[in-house]
């Protein structure tokens, strides 16, 4: 793969950025960023989850509209009204998490919104279904055009995605963790259809946690950290630990303060669970004292797995139990009687009532505790509420605030301590850290790491690699439904959890 | 010899996607079977109802069995357009009973001709529907607060209007009553409006980038957002439309019955909203055809004529509209989640 430019100086940048700044509510998303993509090149944005690096993209697709700053297009100042502007101007987007119509074909998926006409400006479904099977023949792959895209695998999905982007001959490539579901073939496959554009004269903006991925494909690198530009510079000399530096800011030991753990007796155990066409087969234990984090690639069914242990899905078969007592599948309220404790993914739509005060946020849990014949008592939520706040030193300004007012991290906190208020034996946490600024992540693990050490068995779900190995114990590894790996802290580094999770066998740690 | 046996294409190229060839035809598939079984209980029932009384199906009981369904079926048209939207209009029936009498009003002791009198209706139905309309799409209220509030809002001007009074059949000019009663070749002319407008709207539906583009607002909101087609607007053409269609409706019911009191069609929405969903159209959006939509108004239509036929208790009719829209919804989630994972379990192999 070759990473050089035509030869000559630099061409001028097709899309670049100047002095943008951003905000949602109080928290300030993008401060004066300013990016530059050529024609030709593959330019790599680094940086952690919540760094802003979606942001940015969406405000180059037209999603957003900067509140300061300008979107230069071909060196003059343009203004996206939507992303169908963005569109027109031959930029084209794939989301880390593929947005496709599920009702409707692939090959309507591919050309909504722009549709080759006939007369009387009718669509030409020939032309259309023709279209998209001429795309897929380019891609390599045998997807029916005509096949709705319910039920298609994330690979897939992201192969409809990339047609689309080529059905409009885009000149901007823009492409979040398009690799993040894909197995090695699909990324290469990914890789030379994506070189062939470059080649071809468009321009690449290409997000990865890989960051292997980001040294093969990319001459250029603008890293971001908490909204701000950290360094934008040529990826040639510089060392993937140099890169890690500028993305985290500081080492990472600093960062990730897991203290000794020294398990006791298994507090969850979970036997053969199985979903069908979900996930299959899955067993394992996590220990008092003990955090064992579950890896694994987008779609490989982590989030499904404590879904099913918590009881909000009922598994098709299998057994779960905790501190040795087997769980009613399918009941949530069981789960919680017997020690459990879920903190999903998404806050926003799982986890928090957006627009209820932190007191009953947090009181939600203890309802049944809080209650003296039948009324919950104000004082009590609010007595519990307070504590809490106090123990995980909260950042707000009053207890009936609405949590939607707090930070991301806050509102984190929000979730753990109504969770926490339960007082778990067993406290499972989905993505703990997403889109939280690095301060308060360390603070979440810090936490985390001392509720371990007095004897709560933490089970984590990440998608976050230097958080997996630098708060897990063990690593347990899933790929496509299954578990596959199993892996000691001592042996647990990116090499051996990448290969588990993309499923390359021959490298697994201790097969689970 | 070994040379000529390899494979054509490298193995992994086909690999990661055998899904191919028959998934897409699977949930059409499904469609069609809901929309060939709607019309098959449709066949029974009017056979096994001309079988215990053949007069149900003389030209007579045809005319009137047509002349009933016509304006179900013009109403369930536009609904359709909303609920794919993944949206709902309830107030439907109170534009029908508003629009009915304001047209009766318009043309009493006057010689209006057939065509103003549409035209009128279609425009007072297509303010209504703009109201609902601009309400859900640009005030971002939700459909069913906003259209409930209109049903109610439009009842109450209705009444303050007509006071008690009604529009008489004498008053109404000849030329408005011939539309109601007279037919060609032996049709007669509301079902064949009513036929020329579902067949408009279905071609629209499946011919026009804008008509596709109502799918995938229904299908995946976040995604049309983000694929940059202009949702609201979207959104308000379908309560305008579904709002002119009420509006049509409103005065071909005033050139059927000629007799028109304030409270015409009262009740309907709900009526509409089920022949959409026993149609096939799911409530969520997204899926299901017009022509569905007009089978369904079709079969909850033959089986109150039915009812009244077979002598049985009209207010069996309430309890059968409701078991049918409880079983479409019902078979709705079961069948889209076996048509879902039958899927995927073909995209894994």
């Amino acid at each position: 793969m070759s990473k050089t430019a035509p030869a000559g100086a630099d061409p001028a940048p097709v899309l670049a950025l100047k002095g943008v700044s951003k905000s949602f509510g109080s928290v300030r998303a993008l401060r004066d960023i300013s990016l530059e993509l050529r024609a030709g090149e593959s330019h790599a944005l680094a940086g952690e989850n919540g760094a802003g690096k979606s942001t940015l993209i969406k405000t180059l697709a037209g999603v957003h509209r900067p509140e300061a700053g300008t979107v230069l297009l071909d060196g003059e100042p343009a203004v996206f009204h939507g992303p169908a502007d963005a569109r027109d101007a031959g930029i084209a987007v794939i989301y880390q998490e593929p947005t496709l119509f599920a009702d409707l074909s692939i090959a309507e998926n591919i050309f909504m919104g722009r549709q080759p006409r006939r007369t009387l400006g009718r669509i030409d479904h020939a032309a259309v279904h023709a279209a998209t099977g001429a795309l897929m023949e380019r891609l390599g792959v045998d997807l029916d055009p005509g096949r709705t895209a319910r039920g298609l695998s994330i690979a897939d999905q992201q192969i409809v995605e990339i047609a689309k982007a080529l059905s409009f001959d885009a000149r901007v490539l823009i492409m979040d963790e398009p690799t993040a579901a894909l197995t090695g073939s699909e990324t290469a496959r990914l890789f030379s259809v994506v070189e062939t554009l470059r080649t071809e004269g468009a321009a690449v903006l290409f997000i990865s946690h890989r960051l292997g991925e980001i040294f093969d494909l990319c001459r250029h690198v603008t890293t971001l950290r908490d909204g701000q530009l950290v360094a934008s510079e040529p990826l040639e000399g510089l060392t993937e630990d140099e890169l890690v530096r500028r993305m985290v800011g500081r080492d990472l030991g600093e960062l990730y303060p897991k203290q000794e753990a020294r398990p006791g007796g298994t507090a969850l155990t979970v036997r053969r669970l199985t979903r069908e066409g979900v996930f299959r087969d899955v067993s394992f234990d996590v220990r008092e004292g003990e955090i064992v984090a579950l890896a694994g690639l987008v779609g490989a069914g982590r989030s499904e797995v404590a879904q099913a242990v918590f009881g909000v899905d009922r598994a098709d078969a299998g057994e779960v139990r905790v501190n040795g007592q087997a769980l009613r599948a399918g009941s949530p309220t069981a789960a919680m009687r017997a020690g459990l404790a879920l903190v999903p993914e998404d806050r926003r739509q799982l986890g928090l009532v957006m627009d209820a005060s932190i007191e009953r946020n947090i009181g939600l849990t203890g309802l049944r505790q809080l209650r003296t014949r039948g009324l919950v008592r104000r004082a009590g939520e609010r007595a519990r509420a307070s504590d809490w706040a106090l123990r995980l030193s909260l950042k707000y300004g009053r207890l009936s605030d609405p949590v939607g007012f707090l930070s991301g991290g806050n509102q984190q906190k929000v979730v753990l301590a109504k969770w926490l208020a339960t007082e778990p034996s067993v406290l499972i946490v989905d993505e703990p850290t997403r889109g939280i600024d690095v301060g308060t992540k360390a603070e979440v693990h810090r936490l985390l790491s001392s509720l371990a050490a007095d004897g709560l068995a933490v089970l984590m779900i990440s998608s976050d690699l230097p958080e997996v190995l630098g708060m897990a114990d063990r690593v347990l590894v899933m790929h496509e439904g299954r578990l596959v790996a199993e892996i000691p802290r001592a042996q647990a580094d990116e090499e051996s959890v990448m290969a588990a999770a993309t499923g390359r066998a021959g490298s697994r740690g201790e097969a689970a | 010899m070994s040379a000529t046996l390899r494979a054509p294409e490298p193995a992994d190229t086909s690999q990661p996607s055998p899904a191919g060839a028959k998934g897409g035809s699977l949930a059409e598939k499904v469609l069609r079977l809901r929309e060939f079984s709607i019309g098959a209980a449709l066949v029974l029932l009017i056979l096994a109802t001309w079988l215990v009384n053949p007069s149900f199906l003389d030209d007579q009981g045809i005319k009137d069995l047509l002349l009933n369904a016509s304006i179900l079926v013009l109403l369930a048209t536009g609904q359709s357009v909303v609920v794919l939207t993944r949206n709902i209009d309830l107030s439907v029936g109170s534009v029908v009973g508003l629009t009915a009498f304001a047209c009766g009003s318009f043309v009493s002791g006057t010689d209006h001709s057939a065509v103003t009198v549409l035209l009128l209706g279609i425009a007072l139905g297509t303010v209504c529907g703009l109201v609902s309309g601009a309400l859900v799409s640009f005030g971002r209220v939700p459909a069913l607060v906003v259209t409930l509030g209109m049903l109610y809002v439009i009842q109450g001007l209705d009444h303050a209007w007509a006071h008690g009074e009604q529009i008489n059949a004498a008053n109404v000019p000849d030329a408005v009553l011939t539309l109601g009663s007279g037919s060609v070749l032996g049709i007669p002319y509301l079902p064949i409006l009513s036929a020329v407008v579902l067949a408009a709207t279905a071609y629209f539906l499946r011919a026009y980038g804008s008509g596709r583009e109502l799918y995938a607002i229904g299908s995946n909101p976040e995604a049309a957002r983000l694929a940059g087609i202009p949702i609201r607007r979207r959104v308000l053409t379908a309560y305008a439309f579904s709002g002119a269609v009420a509006g049509l409706a409103g005065a071909l019911w005033l050139a059927r019955f000629g007799t028109v009191v304030a409270d015409a069609a009262n009740g309907w929405e709900l009526t509409v909203v089920s022949a959409v969903v026993v149609g096939g159209i799911a409530i969520t959006g997204g899926v299901g055809t017009v022509w569905g939509a007009a089978l369904g108004a079709l079969l909850l239509t033959t089986i109150g004529s039915a009812l009244v036929v077979l002598k049985v208790s009209s207010f069996w009719e309430q309890a059968i509209t409701g078991a049918l829209l409880l079983a479409a919804i019902s078979t709705d989630r079961v069948v889209r989640g076996r048509t879902t994972r039958a899927l995927r379990k073909r995209s894994r192999q």
